[in-house]
């Protein structure tokens, strides 16, 4: 049995990010496409306080809504005169676009409610278990250890790409 | 009342369906890629309300969304690097006035 408080948060913030995420995806001014996509990541991210994972909760507002949506922000000031409304939307693409989002709902719904695998335990119940309890040490020492269930690679992997992109940013932007 | 896993995934799944629709729709390059990031970010969400129902005592699934952010945020810098560029070149962003390549 969760406590109404959890079921109270659970629904406000559902609500505001289905929401946001339709307004991000339906409003006509870009930068404010790009705010309502901010409040619908920082709505993921207190799920993700929610279920538990604290860390990837504080990762998910530095990462997505700090570092992704200042890109964005710049991106569209580059690129973009103020108040500038986009195009009317033309009505194949609009057709196609409710037809293909429709067809997939319905088939996710119809997956989700039919499977067997899904019926089960309550958030407190999840939360309970005795190594749910996810601290510091244990993120710290599968992100730099190099046993079974461990991610050194991956980790080593991520920062030579990241810095392949920062080098292939600074030359597909750079003035020529 | 419960919060099962279904009261997780349906969110999820109208966070993809909405991403897939601004994708369709949209023409503006920079619009496209905010809708990419919805449906990347509804993935994430999955994985990770997966590992808190059926896989409780592991931690994989968190750790396949923290790899999956750092990606995305190299994926969406590299991004904009192209659409700046094709700004320069044809002035707008626009999916529909990309024609040519440049080989």
């Amino acid at each position: 049995m969760d406590s109404v408080g959890n079921i109270i948060l659970y629904f406000v913030v559902a609500i505001v990010m289905v929401v946001s995420a339709f307004l991000a995806v339906t409003t006509t001014k870009i930068l404010r496409a790009a705010t309502y996509l901010l409040f619908s990541l920082l709505c993921t991210a207190v799920f993700y306080f929610q279920l538990g994972y604290q860390f990837l909760g504080a990762v998910q507002i530095a990462v997505y809504a700090g570092g992704i949506m200042v890109l964005f922000v710049f991106a569209i000031i580059l690129t973009h005169k103020p108040n500038e409304k986009s195009a009317p939307l033309l009505p194949h693409r609009q057709i196609t676009g409710i037809a293909a989002s429709v067809a997939g709902a319905g088939l996710l719904l119809f997956a989700l409610f039919k499977m067997p695998l899904v019926k089960g335990i309550s958030l407190a119940e999840a939360l309970s278990n005795d190594s749910a309890q996810i601290t510091m040490s244990d993120i710290g020492h599968a992100l730099v250890g190099s046993e079974k269930f461990q991610y050194l690679l991956p980790f080593e992997a991520v920062s030579v790409l990241l810095l392949a992109c920062i080098i292939g940013g600074v030359v597909i932007a750079r003035k020529q | 009342m419960d919060l099962s896993i279904l009261w997780y995934l349906v969110p999820s799944v109208l966070l993809f369906v909405f991403g897939v629709y601004g994708f369709i729709t949209r023409k503006n390059m920079i619009a496209m890629l905010i809708s990419l990031e919805l449906m990347l970010n509804s993935a994430d969400l999955n994985f990770v309300i997966f590992n808190r129902y059926l896989f409780p005592g592991s931690m994989e699934g968190m750790m396949f969304t923290l790899f999956a952010i750092a990606i995305a945020a190299a994926e969406t810098a590299v991004a904009i690097a192209l659409i700046i560029n094709i700004y320069r070149s044809i002035g707008n962003t626009n999916v529909t006035d990309i024609k040519e390549m440049k080989f």
